[in-house]
């Protein structure tokens, strides 16, 4: 416990502050009862993981997507957003398709890194959509490769107005 | 004692030895005696372990389909290729054999429509139920067309479970969280599993397809993305297949920083991974010290290397740069100060309690399955076995870093993570000595290696590579065509090999252990899919 404790007072606090900086207040691309809190689903179409990978990495420390009101949730139907990874594998679009339409209205599609954008390096694979735009309707893009996860959380501050 | 040559050809003298290498050999043998040579093979001691097999059609050729399965055999570090050439239909399968091929024969049904005779489980594998009959992608004449518009969902089909009490609890694809897709199905009674069906093959996008016609550029792209977290490890892999088919070997300082960006690799991903198993039972701790760790080591990945993930440095023939002497030991500060750090944080986990409760015995992989499955990395050293190809195999610099496989012996949850923990430990030691022999290098060109991805490569001969990556052993199987371009790459990823072993280990434990389980084996699902 004591060691717990040295611990914690010698790395303080680690969130970056970049993030925090809102002073530049654009409007937001959502309605002002999303710009306080933001509800996720993640929906891997067929990504390499690592677009995946770095949408888990917001939640780390460092980033702490939570307290700027972003969460990723467990069910479709408690989201605002659905991020979407991957090019849209074809044994996957039935589940994708189920999970769209499990969410409540309004609700905003946004494809994470170049796969989901427009199929990225499998193009023209047998089995792969190419990008999830030609699936599901997206409004909100983040390119990368994968995109970094201060380019997501920037992307999502200012869907949000808060950038 | 008699060499391995001479074993095999005493025993089979129909066998004919096309080739026998410092480190490697083929070896033509009809189909219909593969069972039984495969049963002479694994009564040796050592046993060999299969790195990968391989389906090609080579009509085209006159060789019909042919089949290549590659042992390694570890007593003498080296690695036999048994080529069945002329299939044309039927082959027998060596599944009840060396259940390890289970998957790769169902494979072959799926995708190149051959026929496994005698499997005890030819149901379709990669293939969900939904595509038009007589969907043969892999076969050469199939031309890549609008098949994924054709495909009409149909339900999956599990095996039913009768009698008093028992519940089918399905889950997935989709999973409540970041994690990839796949399907799950809990047979239970009262709390706990009685039997688990694992369907996966959602992020099926045919990558082994797309590949053929690509040029050795265009194939290492696609093959840097085949993982997200493997990226090194399966380049690497490719290009050691590639190097063999230009028979050239890269100088030192390139397999130095080679080695070191494999072992950057296996040192972000083990430690994210053991704050993610920590996830899995919701010891917020552990994950946040994990993950934490993780973010600072692929920072460092980005400031030195470019990429968070370290995709776009290795290339067939070398590397695209090297850090500067002066970064080196700027690199060298910084991993001192994490392993440092890390020292600090995991005594929190090893030593909680309540953690330990729920990983020791959970999920116990006992070491026949293991074996017999040809499980490979953390999954299979955390069961007693030492497998750790950098052991096995001279290669890159790890003769000289003198690698001991790290074994432990409880098969659980527990064991898997104290591999990786003196693994991620290990990693830390062999980069400290890397990077002193960094801080001193020469300046690296990279212009030869540029040069090099447009050399021709001896076409029609195949040629592999493995990598020891944080998961086990990555296996790139390539064959060119006489324009320099892949014929066939089949990818054989180390969750491909270790995923048949996940379901064994749940029944007997209780349903909301799975996501432990399935954490201490942190396999993808993407390079298992393809
Ligand atoms: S965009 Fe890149 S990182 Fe993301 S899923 Fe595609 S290949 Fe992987």
């Amino acid at each position: 416990m004591l060691s717990l404790l040295l611990r914690k007072l010698k790395m303080g606090r680690l969130t970056e502050k970049d993030g925090n900086l809102l002073s530049s207040q654009k409007s937001s691309k959502l309605p002002s009862s999303f710009t306080k809190s933001l509800q996720i689903r993640h929906l891997d179409c067929g990504s390499c993981n690592g677009c995946d990978w770095e949408l888990t990495a917001i939640g780390n420390s460092l980033y702490d997507h939570q307290h700027f009101g972003i969460d990723f949730v467990a069910s479709p139907r408690h989201a605002d957003l659905l991020m979407c990874t991957g090019p849209g594998s074809t044994q996957l679009l039935y589940a994708a398709h189920e999970t769209y339409e499990a969410m409540p209205k309004p609700k905003w599609v946004v494809a994470v890194g170049d796969c989901a954008i427009n199929g990225g390096v499998f193009k023209g694979a047998y089995a792969s959509a190419e990008g999830i735009g030609n699936v599901l309707p997206v409004d909100i893009k983040i390119p990368g490769c994968p995109p970094s996860p201060d380019n997501i959380m920037k992307a999502l501050l200012e869907v949000m107005g808060k950038s | 004692m008699l060499g391995l040559r001479e074993s095999l050809q005493n025993y089979n003298p129909d066998i004919e030895i096309v080739e026998w290498e410092k480190h490697e050999g083929m070896i033509d043998v009809p189909s219909r005696d593969l069972p039984d040579l495969l049963t002479f093979c694994l009564s040796m001691s050592p046993r060999p372990i299969w790195l990968t097999h391989v389906v090609n059609d080579e009509r085209q050729l006159g060789n019909g389909f042919c089949l290549y399965l590659v042992l390694h055999f570890p007593g003498n570090d080296f690695s036999v290729t048994l080529v069945a050439k002329d299939i044309k239909e039927d082959f027998p399968s060596l599944t009840l054999i060396y259940p390890a091929l289970n998957w790769s024969e169902r494979e072959a049904q799926d995708l190149f429509g051959l026929n496994a005779v005698g499997h005890p489980d030819p149901r379709s594998l990669v293939l969900h139920p939904g595509w038009s009959k007589e969907f043969y992608p892999l076969r050469k004449d199939h031309k890549v067309g609008k098949e994924a518009k054709a495909f009409k969902v149909a339900p999956l089909e599990f095996p039913q479970a009768h009698g008093e009490g028992i519940f089918e609890v399905p889950v997935g694809p989709i999973h409540a969280g970041i994690i990839e897709p796949g399907h799950f199905r809990f047979y239970t009674i009262g709390e706990a599993v009685l039997h688990l069906e694992a369907q996966l093959f959602f992020t099926h996008k045919g990558i082994e397809k797309l590949l053929e016609g690509k040029s050795i550029e265009e194939g290492l792209r696609i093959i840097e993305r085949v993982c997200g977290v493997c990226t090194v490890s399966h380049a690497l892999a490719y290009s050691e297949a590639v190097e063999k088919l230009a028979a050239i070997e890269v100088p030192r300082q390139v397999l130095l920083w080679r080695t070191i960006l494999a072992e950057l690799e296996r040192a972000y991903n083990h430690v994210g991974d053991i704050g993610n198993m920590c996830a899995g039972v919701g010891f917020a701790l552990g994950n946040a010290n994990g993950s934490q760790c993780k973010e600072k080591l692929q920072r460092l990945n980005s400031d030195f290397f470019g990429h968070r993930f370290l995709r776009g440095i290795v290339v067939p023939g070398g590397l695209r740069s090297i850090p500067s002497q002066k970064d080196s030991q700027a690199i060298l500060d910084r991993l001192h100060e994490l392993a440092y750090d890390f020292e600090e944080w995991i005594p929190l986990l090893l030593n909680h309690d309540g953690f330990r409760q729920r990983a020791v015995n959970t999920g116990v992989l006992n070491p026949v399955s293991a074996i017999d499955l040809g499980v490979t990395g953390p999954a299979a050293r955390a069961s007693g076995i030492a497998n750790d190809w950098r052991e096995l195999h001279a290669h890159l610099l790890y003769p000289e870093l003198k690698v001991n496989s790290m074994i432990e012996h409880g098969g659980d949850a527990w064991s898997r993570l104290v591999v990786r923990v003196k693994e991620a430990r290990e990693s830390f030691r062999f980069l400290k000595n890397l990077l002193q022999e960094g801080t001193k290098g020469p300046v690296y060109e990279y212009e030869n290696s540029k040069l090099f991805l447009e050399q021709k490569l001896r076409p029609w001969q195949p040629a592999w590579g493995c990598v020891e990556s944080p998961r086990g052993t990555d296996v790139i199987w390539l064959m060119m065509d006489d324009e320099n371009k892949i014929y066939r790459c089949r990818i054989r990823s180390a969750s491909y090999a270790n995923w048949p072993a996940v379901p064994l280990t749940v029944p007997g434990n209780i349903v909301p252990d799975f996501p432990l389980i399935n954490k201490s084996f942190e396999l993808c699902y993407s390079c298992c899919d393809r």
